[in-house]
């Protein structure tokens, strides 16, 4: 107490006099600057968790959070969806024979027709999605084995891909694309028909164009530039190990969805985060000027070229066709979550109030012990 | 050490035995140097230019942090194993290796550039037959050098002749023990016949033999054999090194050790490289974490070699074909050492040093540090020791020149009853002095000592009237002393005290017109007001310690004859006449006050005597004098037979002039529960009387323990007696708490229990008995006791015991140490502590040179301590917390990932991120978090210096809070994974397209990150200013700066492998749930630790946040409440004849010490008359000489 007063009155250096007795025409002065930095004395906030403080904003955060919650609760309920497992693991399933016949090296494709039904219909655009499950697209050595230069176009990297491609870097010629992710392209083709009430099938159109990423298919992947043939561009190069078509036949109904920039192929480039994964693969675009549900009520049928095989490793092939929302699909854990913990907030806040009025004038004024 | 050090440079030059003898001859080099002595340059640097480079590396690799990442270096050099970038960890490597290797040489080039300053120091040597100019460091063993007045003494030196009479030499060993009143030593006769003739001198060819190099201050045994004679050497015939000479035109000496083989080499004790607590217990965590970390890995090593067994096997269609599972689980876990590294980021230790660094330049700065008087700043000169500020628990202080100024001032008297000295306003109130008071003119006083100064101008007035007991007064004060007097030049009078305050009594009665002009042995002469008058001198009867009095009888010109008497009041008391007794009663009423004020006080009395009387006394005396046996006991009981009938004159007070603010500070430490021991060189009643003076004894103490016996045993028995008292009901045997502690947990620790104590006791220990409690076997009891009491004071002890102390405190006690000193003799305790502070700007250095940090002032500790030590403490502990929740957190997200990816040490994070964490995103804020945080400021941290407390009980990070920390990013890596994870599950964009890929996800994870541990960085800080909002909010933005830059489309063009992220950023942070995502993730992270806190300190709160809360409440200070010191008196008192030794008596009356008489020569002072042998103990203990056997004393 007396101390501070002392060092108030003797050293700090900005009180008048103070400097009296420092000589005047010192140049050699080593006392040091006063500046509110160098003194420590910045001016600050200095904040503290009172009451004042902290009940309140646990009640705004549990008011804000629950109907925040419900929205996005309800928006997840309202998306319509429908997921069908046609893997054939069971007897039972229509594919289970070509799951079972399945190997790469075959040159015949299997196919087979999973019937469904849905009850509801699907209104405005519809998006389907081919899910795999226990695929470990995420694991080191399957995410790093690719080459952005080659799939850039680089005409050096579509000669010598990248190390980080091996061992899909070169058959006899160098492969294009290479690497694992390439080589292990999805190649199940689904088509989707409608029966009518009175038995006829009706192709339901899929647009397989515009399901990449915008970024993806005009920056990221590009054909190796100099000539519109692809066959000539990408002569020199074998095709990945799996593949039955080489990459400029990947589409052979549109030029401007083959090589490196077929959509398909950069939907599977653009490897999953984690082992259950959905990918989309057509959408089902809205009628236009028609009342009518993209996707009426009914029985449809999933007709599936079965090419992939997935059984090695216990994985699932679904199919899912979904609705879209503004917070994407179908999703309820958010809702969820924010409800749960928006009523905690509001719970803790009661508690933490309560405890406040029981305890809290009894420590903060008491006097601090010396 | 020191010894070790000249033993091992021995070894090296060619001598395997150790020394046991020194053999020399006088002016024989060849001989001389075919022993290969030590030569006189010393040298503390470390390193030379091409040992630098190898010598720095080696020792940087030794600390466990730099030898782990070059290990990590050479992991990701191999590509199997390598998951990331090799940039990733050379960057920082190099960074903080470079900038620890400019600070290492910096520092030493700093010792390169004080050893060549002192090595080139200039002295005279005679080199064949001629003097000449040499650098220190040319001196050989065996040169003759000539010392001049002021000179510092080159090398330990044996007196050969002096200019002075006798061939005394007055020199100052204040750099050596801090005693700072004049010493004398004496040349034998047969060398001081050498005089300053060069020609004898070259032809000098004494050989010395003599005892070995060692650190005894006090001891020096050893031969010189001249012409076939044999002279025994003693302590006497020795000048030290770093002593320096005074009062003396010249003198001679024979270079006896050299350099590192001076006893002030011997005595620096060792240089151990300081760490702090902070420090060991950072080693020790980062060592459970490298072990934690390798069960982490070890477990997601595990789980590869059972996924690549289960599922990778059958999985090869698509992966790339791996190895066999059991070798891919190898490779996994040192992959995974590399991906979780960054629970032990580098950047911890270089962001460690940064806040050190900044924090030693707030001490740098601190005006309130910076001492006007001699323009000195503090200066923190260990940058690395900061937080430990925050935690002392034991202060060691010396007394001269750190609590004391060294400046003994006549500050009051009582003279008939009436007290002079004080200064009254008109309403009779006591005027406070300071600087500004008025000073009395002694103008009128031609021979008047400039400096002297004096504020009551009433005892002017009556000195100049001619009231006949002031002038008595002062006649005593000119006439009863043992001081020599110097008049240089007509006029300038110096006076040669052997104690300060004889000093200062003498120049008083000077100022006041009694001018002490010069002594003959039969005679003194004195100007009384301006006239000479020359008293007969009939005898001296001289100080010793039982006496605690000195006399002298006097014959006026006109005839008559007094005794004059100045003494503790006690023993004065005792023998007054008894008509005396009213003055006495009032007498005795102002020494009670001045006592009161710390004063030292003397009673003065006189007598007149008949002179039939003093004939026949004067007769006997004579006959005692010369009396073969019993003749102390004969003249003690002339003495005791003459000294009785005494009129009383008055008291003297003089002050022992304390630094500014020493109470206050004291009581501040104290306040913060810091314990201060006082090692002094000094006499017992000195340092007790400052004891006093300071507020660390106080009157209203239960006891004050002295300890000062003779015998082992007695010691024992006095220490034992103490705590007896102190605790009756405890125990007899000490509660010692044994645990392993450092890394590996070798160190056995040994932790004795603090005792509780009933009441208020100090313990006042002298250097004797302290030598032999610091014994192996009763160490502990002085500890116990020593530590059951609020003060301790050490009085007579060495550098070495004052080492010693310190050590034991801190091998015992666990406790953080300070010692605070401004001597060489302090040096050996400032090296033992773990701070060392040095109070610069008086004449030496040494103590500023081996200290930690250094100030000019005493008062600045408490702002050391209480505000700079506090907050950096604080600071310190605050980053510490934070930085492992940051990266733990980082951390713990990817071994939760692990679980998903096949524990293929897929790194959840894009690797610019990884890079980029704490280098840019994170480092910025959390620096201004740790140089910028205060919990109050400086005003509030000295109103409640209770707020130190919490650091002593290293309560803000420990084991504990590092075991809460981690459970806490445990917390906070669940909610920041799974979170995302479940968000994120199977949904995709609002345009129907993907989100869930593996580069959306690492962008929103590494996003919910960052904004988590940045919410909690507010959250912990406690002192926004605008840097850290500027920071904090800057790194927030720089992130989303860089990140749009590295996913944009230039970038991938550029650098097509190196940023393959593109378009990650714009695709996802358009999609309304990625940020609901990171908002539910940041408020779920920092929820529960809000509520927890607000509990917390409503519910058991701190002191710390009792405190801010009280600086909530009252935003405006409240006026400081100016404290006027209050009056005390005290019946405790002390005169400074305690405090000084035998006086020169003798040699005032033998006369031979002003007839130069070189033929007869008998010994100044006897052996066991010397100040030194007689209150030193005889053997010291060195703490690496442990194993010696004492010798018995």
């Amino acid at each position: 107490m007396i101390a501070s007063s002392y060092n108030a009155k003797e050293e700090d250096g900005h009180q008048p006099g103070a400097t009296g007795h420092v000589g005047a025409g010192t140049m050699t002065n080593k006392k040091p600057d006063n500046t509110a930095f160098k003194q420590q004395r910045l001016p600050a906030w200095q904040p503290i968790l009172t009451a004042g403080t902290v009940l309140p904003a646990f009640f705004v955060i549990g008011l804000i959070f629950i109907p925040i919650g419900v929205g996005l609760f309800v928006t997840s309920n309202n998306i319509k969806e429908f997921e069908i497992d046609y893997t054939g693991v069971d007897m039972s399933n229509p594919c289970y024979n070509c799951s079972q016949s399945y190997s790469w090296n075959n040159t015949k494709s299997c196919t087979c027709s999973v019937p469904f039904s849905l009850d509801q219909p699907f209104e405005s655009n519809v998006f389907m999605y081919y899910g795999l499950s226990n695929f470990y697209q995420n694991h080191r050595r399957y995410v790093k084995s690719r080459d952005d230069s080659q799939l850039n176009g680089d005409k050096t990297s579509l000669q010598s891909p990248s190390k980080e491609c091996e061992p899909y870097r070169s058959s006899d010629k160098p492969i294009a694309p290479c690497g694992a992710i390439a080589n292990s392209l999805f190649n199940d083709t689904l088509d989707l028909y409608y029966i009518d009430p009175n038995g006829s099938r009706t192709a339901i159109p899929l647009v397989k164009k515009g399901i990449a990423w915008w970024t993806d298919k005009h920056v990221k992947f590009r054909n190796p530039s100099g000539n519109n043939n692809l066959t000539v561009v990408f002569q020199g190069t074998s095709k990945p190990v799996n593949w039955r078509k080489p990459v400029f036949e990947l589409d052979p109904s549109d030029s401007d969805n083959n090589g490196f920039i077929n959509e398909d192929f950069i939907v599977w480039m653009r490897t999953a985060a984690l082992p259950t994964f959905r990918k989309l693969y057509r959408i089902i675009q809205k009628k236009p000027n028609n009342m009518t549900p993209t996707l009426p009520r009914g029985e449809y049928i999933l007709e599936v070229t079965y090419n992939y095989p997935v059984r090695s490793f216990d994985g699932r092939k679904r199919m899912i066709l979904s609705t879209i929302s503004w917070m994407g699909g179908k999703n309820p854990f958010l809702g969820i979550a924010y409800i749960t913990v928006g009523s905690v907030c509001f719970c803790l806040g009661l508690v933490l109030l309560s405890i406040h009025y029981r305890y809290g004038k009894r420590n903060n004024s008491a006097d601090i012990s010396s | 050490m020191g010894s070790l050090l000249s033993r091992l440079g021995l070894e090296c030059g060619g001598k395997a035995l150790k020394e046991e003898e020194r053999h020399l001859r006088a002016n024989d080099r060849e001989l001389n140097l075919s022993y290969k002595y030590a030569d006189n340059a010393i040298k503390t640097s470390k390193y030379n230019i091409f040992t630098f480079l190898p010598l720095n590396l080696f020792e940087q690799f030794q600390r466990l942090a730099n030898a782990y990442f070059l290990f990590l270096l050479c992991l990701q050099s191999i590509p199997e194993v390598s998951s990331l970038p090799w940039y990733t960890t050379v960057v920082p490597l190099v960074l903080v290796l470079s900038m620890t290797m400019a600070k290492d040489s910096s520092d030493d080039m700093n010792r390169h550039r004080c050893d060549k300053q002192v090595n080139n120091r200039k002295v005279e040597v005679l080199i064949e037959g001629e003097l000449q100019s040499e650098k220190w460091m040319d001196v050989q063993v065996g040169d003759i050098i000539k010392l001049e007045n002021n000179q510092f003494v080159t090398a330990d030196l044996l007196l050969l002749s002096s200019s002075e009479p006798l061939n005394l030499v007055y020199i100052e060993t204040a750099e050596l023990d801090g005693e700072t009143n004049l010493k004398v030593k004496q040349a034998l006769t047969v060398t001081g016949e050498l005089e300053d003739s060069v020609e004898k001198l070259a032809n000098f060819n004494g050989e010395v033999r003599c005892e070995p190099p060692n650190n005894r201050l006090d001891k020096f045994t050893g031969t010189l054999t001249l012409k076939g004679e044999t002279y025994s050497l003693d302590n006497e015939r020795v000048l030290l090194r770093g002593c320096t000479l005074r009062n003396t035109q010249w003198c001679f000496g024979l270079v006896v050790f050299g350099g590192p083989d001076t006893k002030l080499m011997q005595n620096c004790g060792r240089t151990t490289f300081k760490r702090t607590s902070i420090d060991r217990l950072m080693n020790v965590l980062v060592l459970s974490i490298f072990g934690f970390l390798m069960i982490m890995c070890l477990i997601l090593a595990i789980g590869n070699g059972i996924w690549e067994y289960q599922e990778g096997s059958k999985f090869a269609a698509f992966l790339p074909k791996g190895v066999n599972a059991p070798f891919s689980a190898f490779l996994t876990f040192w992959s995974y050492v590399i991906i979780l590294n960054t629970v032990v980021p580098i950047s911890l230790y270089v962001s460690v040093e940064i806040i050190r660094l900044g924090n030693s330049f707030y001490i740098n700065w601190d005006r309130k540090m910076y001492y006007p008087k001699s323009d000195t700043p503090a200066e923190a000169r260990t940058t690395t020791l900061n937080e430990e500020l925050g935690q002392i628990k034991y202060i060691f202080s010396d007394k001269t020149g750190t609590l004391t100024q060294n400046i003994m001032t006549f500050n009051k008297c009582s003279i008939n009853g009436k007290s002079y000295g004080e200064l009254l306003d008109f309403s009779g109130q006591r005027v406070e002095i300071n600087e500004k008071t008025e000073k009395v003119d002694f103008s009128w006083n031609n021979l008047a000592d400039p400096k002297f100064c004096f504020h009551d101008n009433s005892l002017v007035e009556v000195v100049r009237e001619g009231n006949p007991e002031v002038q008595a007064f002062f006649r005593l004060l000119a006439l009863c002393h043992t001081v020599m007097p110097e008049e240089k030049k007509e006029g300038e009078l110096y006076y040669q005290a052997q104690s300060p305050d004889e000093g200062a009594l003498v120049t008083a009665a000077r100022n006041f017109g009694f001018v002490f002009r010069s002594r003959t042995p039969e005679s003194i002469t004195v100007v009384e007001m301006g006239e000479l008058v020359t008293y007969e001198l009939l005898a001296v009867l001289d100080f010793n310690n039982v006496r605690k009095r000195m006399s002298v009888i006097v014959r006026s010109p006109e005839g008559k004859l007094t005794l004059y008497c100045k003494g503790a009041d006690t023993i004065i008391f005792e023998r007054l006449n008894p008509s005396c007794s009213n003055l006495t009663e009032v007498t005795t009423l102002h020494l009670n006050e001045f006592a009161g004020e710390g004063l030292r006080t003397l009673a003065l009395a006189y007598k007149d005597i008949d002179p039939e009387y003093m004939e026949d006394w004067k007769l006997r005396h004579h006959v005692a004098n010369t009396a073969m046996d019993d003749r102390e006991e004969k003249l003690d009981a002339l003495y005791e037979e003459i000294e009785k009938g005494l009129l009383l004159l008055g008291s003297t007070a003089v002050e022992d002039k304390l630094q500014d603010g020493v109470p206050q500070t004291i009581e501040q430490l104290s306040k913060a529960d810091i314990k201060i021991w006082v090692l002094t060189g000094d006499k017992q009643e000195t340092a007790e009387n400052i004891g006093y003076s300071c507020n660390m004894l106080r009157e209203e103490m239960n006891e004050v323990f002295i300890v000062s016996a003779n015998t082992a045993e007695e010691v024992r028995k006095e220490l034992q007696t103490a705590r007896r008292k102190m605790t009756p009901d405890g125990t007899e045997e000490p509660t010692v708490k044994k645990s392993r502690s450092g890394l590996f947990c070798l160190l056995k620790t040994e932790t004795v229990a603090d005792e509780p104590v009933n009441g208020e006791y100090a313990m006042v220990i002298n250097g004797h008995s302290l030598a032999f409690a610091l014994e192996k076997d009763m160490e502990m009891e002085l500890l116990r006791t020593a530590c059951m009491c609020q003060t301790v004071i050490c009085c007579r002890v060495t550098p070495m015991q004052k080492a010693q102390v310190v050590e034991l405190v801190k091998k015992y006690k666990q406790a953080v140490t300070l010692a605070i000193g401004d001597g060489a003799n302090d040096v050996s305790m400032i090296k033992a502590a773990h701070i060392g502070v040095g109070i610069s700007g008086q004449e030496g250095m040494q103590a500023v040179l081996s200290s930690d940090y250094s100030f000019a002032q005493f008062r600045y500790l408490q702002r050391l301590l209480l505000v700079h030590g506090r907050w950096s403490y604080l600071r310190m502990c605050k980053f510490l917390r934070y930085f492992f929740y940051k990266n733990f957190t980082f951390t713990f997200v990817h071994f939760w990932y692990g679980f998903f990816c096949g524990f293929s040490a897929q790194t959840i994070y894009d690797e610019w991120f990884i890079t980029l964490f704490n280098l840019v995103y994170t480092a910025l804020p959390v620096l201004s978090l740790s140089l910028f945080d205060q919990d109050v400021n400086d005003w509030w941290s000295f109103q409640y210096p209770q707020l130190y407390t919490p650091g002593q009980l290293n309560q803000y990070f420990s084991k504990r809070a590092f075991v809460y920390t981690v459970l806490h990013s445990g917390y906070s890596s669940l909610v920041l994974f799974f979170i995302p994870w479940a968000a994120m599950y199977d949904t995709v964009r609002d345009d129907g397209k993907e989100i869930v890929d593996y580069q959306s996800f690492a962008l929103l994870a590494q996003t919910c990150l960052l904004i988590a541990v940045s919410i909690q960085l507010g959250l912990d800080t406690h002192y926004w200013t605008a840097m850290n909002q500027f920071f904090l909010w800057g790194s927030l933005s720089v992130y989303f700066a860089v990140i749009f830059t590295m996913y944009s489309n230039g970038m991938f063009l550029t650098l097509t492998s190196s940023f393959p992220f593109i378009g990650t950023a714009r695709n996802s942070l358009n999609q309304p749930n990625v940020w609901l995502t990171m908002l539910l993730t940041s408020v779920l992270c920092v929820l529960p630790v809000v509520a927890y806190r607000f509990l917390r300190i409503l519910l058991w709160p701190t002191i710390n946040d009792k405190v801010r809360y009280k600086v909530r409440q009252d935003k405006v200070l409240p006026p400081t409440p100016r404290r006027v010191q209050a009056r005390r008196t005290s019946t405790r008192r002390s005169g400074y004849a305690f405090s000084h030794a035998q006086g020169y008596g003798d040699l005032v009356t033998s006369g031979k010490f002003l007839r130069r008489t070189p033929k007869s020569r008998p010994a100044l002072f006897s052996q066991t008359d010397s100040p030194l042998a007689q209150t030193q103990p005889q053997f010291y203990r060195t703490i690496s000489e442990r194993e010696e056997p004492p010798l018995s004393p």
